[in-house]
């Protein structure tokens, strides 16, 4: 019913300048990367570059999705990566040491990274510490916190059961597909059949006004830091079955900068405000397709890097104001 | 003192920005050894007059005097270089150096490339003798009151050469004790040829230190007077930019039946920002707030609604002892604020017309229960079409709105949420007429309906039409209380006008 008007709607043209990057990008492969686009079907589960890409791109874009409900309320969160770590740490220890069964290791490493946010939300909410230093406590001492936990050992582990997360298909698919839907679904369902979404978007656009309007503005904060951190909690839960092992140093590294950057590409501007979280999960795909471009082409790894600070350098110059009023002055 | 030649003359200065003629041909004379008073409500040309003084921005056309030569000053440190210091309301030093080091800032005596601390301790207590306080100058100036680092910043000014000192509201946090030391060392600096001028909100200090009143309103002079020879109510008058016969109408509306009140405050105040006061609002009246810039209305406002505590007194709703501790549970007990500053406190500029009038609404709903579209287009079409906001429609962003229109839908997220008392703080400011009349109807058919209504306007005869009570504020204390026959634009002048012994006696 709403599909013409959306179309139309100016979240549909905020979409433009991203997608036509993915769309260049694919092109670029589907002459360059011979059998980039060829799916094939084997053992129950499909296989191919795009898939791959999809599967990789998970970690990223259910940050990404989390960090735009942050960014939302005027925020930022450097301290996924961190909460990846200790997520995939308590995992692993649950496991090994524990002997828990999945369940209760998935819920207790899941409990641990919402801990963790509601940490950076009352830093944030009830003392009013600015964002970028709050969740910069969190983003170095979670990594030691995360060492301590494993005695700065790499834990390794076996457990069919839990590696599905990472592993597992469903309808042929990667299970993390189906998960990040999953958890971009609930989140759009609060965004669109609660007050959430109005709340998160009018504390990020005049904080004092939506005080005085009776919101609840550090709830609100406590909330969505919270959330965050739970998103990158599962995010961490992918990263530790993927490799089957926590590695406290390198898991989730420098994830958060690729999830700020996916949300800002997604078109959610960071002084707050509007937040759109399917432009996320766009633009935490045409990062990830970038990334895989750029390794498949044997291109040294250190390229990402410089190609990532292009995109960010363009899409921010896009947003800024000020730079279009001088080059539109010309 | 007139045998004096003038310090600095202004002549024919004027300033505008884009859509505003700040200043318009304006004169403006100081002479030495005389106390300057700068007098004029908000928007009046006051703090332009003193930026261009000190030259933080530069007049459009006109001439500027000193002693005789004309200057341009194109930043403060110029202004300072030819002897025009200025001293502001916030102390702009540096809090966590010495008083001494505040006091040489930049200037500091070295030898060989290296501070001569001595030096600079001696040249801070001679500084400071001369406003007269002797104090610890190698203490930080954090660790003094405000109106000790007021005096130190004078003293700063005045070791940097100042023939004119401006004093900017120099006594807004200062407390009566202090403001007296205050007036005492600035008598010493007139005496000792010093040219000051003075801006301040406070009409019994103007009266105090004064010796000449220079009033400004809309950017334009209205005149220069002897402090002396111009009685409070024409100063008054001069402000507002009315003869006192004007305010002699009556406001002779017939009021309905007062009903029982819906919220009082018992000898509520707050430290610093309001003095006691008591002061009931009934269901079915506009309780009018009337005062000067600065006099604690909006004051007021904020402590019934829950943005600041009080910190004495007792808040009742509906006859029942009532703690206020924040918007929200303002809300909760059925209030309503439109604040002052609308652009910062009022509307969230991205989001929606309906996105904006639903607002407090739902959240008083709370998160889950969420208010359905429909409910909310509904709503939003009543008040669009109710309130005649001009708007291409509800899904409009509500910065692109003009400042009436911002108004109404701000009126509208209130009327929205059926509150029992609406604070409104200046509502009519800054918007077209037309806007203006529709927001007096709407407060004549709310209070009809049951609603109560603190109307807060500078505009006297706004204020006089549509109150059925009006309560006066002086210098953040309630000075008078007038209703029915009594509500009338000279009394609230006389009220306003009167000075403290006045109100003892009275």
């Amino acid at each position: 019913m709403n599909a013409p008007h959306f179309i139309a709607s100016p979240d549909w043209k905020r979409l433009q300048w991203p997608l036509a990057a993915l769309a260049l990008v694919l092109v670029f492969n589907l002459f360059c990367t011979p059998g980039f686009f060829r799916i094939e079907f084997k053992d129950g589960r499909f296989y191919g570059s795009l898939l791959d890409i999809l599967n990789r791109g998970t970690p990223v874009a259910l940050a990404a999705l989390g960090m735009t409900l942050v960014i939302a309320t005027g925020g930022v969160d450097l301290s996924v990566g961190a909460v990846m770590a200790i997520t995939g740490s308590i995992a692993a220890l649950l496991i090994t040491k524990g002997g828990a069964s999945v369940p209760l290791v998935i819920a207790g490493s899941l409990l641990a990274a919402a801990g963790a946010g509601f940490w950076n939300g009352v830093l944030v909410g009830m003392f009013r510490i600015s964002p970028i230093v709050a969740t910069l406590i969190l983003m170095v001492s979670g990594r030691g916190i995360a060492q301590l936990l494993n005695g700065g050992q790499i834990i390794t582990f076996e457990n069919r059961a839990f590696q599905f997360i990472s592993r597992g298909t469903l309808l042929g698919l990667p299970f993390t597909i189906a998960l990040t839907l999953a958890v971009f679904a609930v989140l759009s369902f609060l965004k669109r059949r609660t007050a959430l979404g109005l709340f998160i978007e009018a504390t990020g656009d005049n904080e004092v006004a939506s005080r005085y309007s009776g919101i609840n503005t550090r709830a609100v904060k406590l909330l969505v830091y919270a959330v965050c951190s739970l998103c990158a909690g599962i995010a961490g839960l992918i990263l530790v079955t993927d490799i089957k092992a926590a590695d406290a140093n390198n898991a989730g590294l420098w994830l958060e900068l690729d999830a700020i950057l996916a949300t800002v590409i997604g078109g959610t501007a960071l002084q707050g405000g509007r937040f759109y979280l399917f432009g996320s999960l766009l633009g935490a795909v045409l990062i990830q397709t970038l990334t895989t471009t750029i390794l498949t082409r044997g291109v040294p790894v250190e390229f990402t890097l410089i190609v990532k600070a292009l995109v960010i350098v363009i899409v921010c110059l896009l947003q800024s104001e000020a730079f279009r009023r001088i080059v539109l002055r010309r | 003192m007139s045998n004096l030649g003038p310090l600095l003359s202004l002549h024919g200065v004027s300033k505008s920005f884009p859509g505003v003629k700040a200043l318009v041909n304006v004169d403006f004379t100081a002479r030495a050894g005389e106390v300057h008073a700068l007098m004029g409500e908000n928007g009046a040309g006051k703090s332009t007059l003193i930026k261009v003084l000190t030259g933080v921005y530069r007049r459009d056309s006109g001439e500027m005097l000193l002693e005789g030569k004309s200057i341009d000053p194109r930043s403060p440190q110029e202004a300072q270089a030819l002897g025009i210091s200025t001293v502001y309301q916030e102390v702009n030093l540096i809090p966590f150096l010495s008083v001494a080091e505040n006091i040489c800032l930049g200037r500091q005596p070295t030898r060989f490339g290296c501070i001569r601390w001595k030096a600079i301790h001696e040249r801070a207590l001679k500084a400071l003798a001369r406003v007269g306080i002797d104090i610890d100058v190698s203490e930080p100036l954090s660790s003094y009151s405000i109106a000790i680092q007021q005096l130190v910043a004078i003293a700063r000014a005045l070791d940097i050469s100042a023939k004119l000192l401006i004093l900017d509201e120099p006594t807004s946090s200062l407390d009566a004790h202090e403001v007296e030391t205050l007036f005492r060392v600035i008598r010493k600096l007139k005496v000792e040829g010093l040219g000051i001028i003075f801006v301040t909100h406070f009409l019994d200090q103007v009266y105090a230190v004064s010796d000449r009143i220079t009033v400004l309103r809309n950017g334009k002079l209205v005149g220069e007077y002897e402090a002396a020879a111009l009685p409070r109510l024409q100063l008054i008058s001069r402000m507002m930019g009315k003869e006192l016969a004007e305010f002699e109408m009556q406001n002779a509306k017939g009021r309905p039946a007062p009903r029982d009140a819906f919220l009082e405050l018992r000898g509520v105040g707050r430290r610093g920002s309001l003095q006691p006061i008591d002061l009931s609002i009934r269901a079915g009246e506009v309780v009018g707030l009337a005062g000067l810039l600065g006099a604690g209305r909006t004051e007021t406002a904020r402590l019934i609604f829950g943005i600041d505590q009080p910190d004495s007194g007792e808040l009742r709703v509906e006859d029942r002892s009532t703690r206020i501790d924040s918007p929200r549970s303002a809300i909760s007990h059925r209030l309503g604020f439109c604040p002052e500053d609308r652009k910062s406190e009022g509307i969230i500029p991205n989001l929606s017309v309906r996105e904006n009038i639903v607002l407090a609404l739902q959240s008083s709903e709370g998160w889950i229960r969420y208010v359905s579209r429909e409910r909310q287009h509904q709503l939003a079409d009543q008040f669009i079409r109710g309130l005649n906001i001009v708007t291409p429609g509800p899904e409009q962003p509500v910065r692109l709105l003009s400042g009436g229109n911002q108004q109404k839908v701000i009126l509208a997220r209130w009327l929205a949420s059926h509150p029992r008392l609406l604070l409104l703080d200046e509502p009519t400011r800054g918007i077209d007429v037309g806007a203006k009349l529709e927001i007096e109807k709407l407060m004549v058919r709310l209070t009809g309906e049951g609603m109560a209504i603190l109307f807060i306007s500078s505009d006297v005869e706004e204020t006089v039409r549509n109150s059925s009570r009006v309560v006066v504020l002086r210098d953040r204390r309630k000075v008078a209380e007038l209703s029915g026959d009594e509500i009338s634009e000279g009394n609230i002048m006389r009220a306003i006008a009167a000075t403290q012994t006045e109100d003892t006696s009275r």
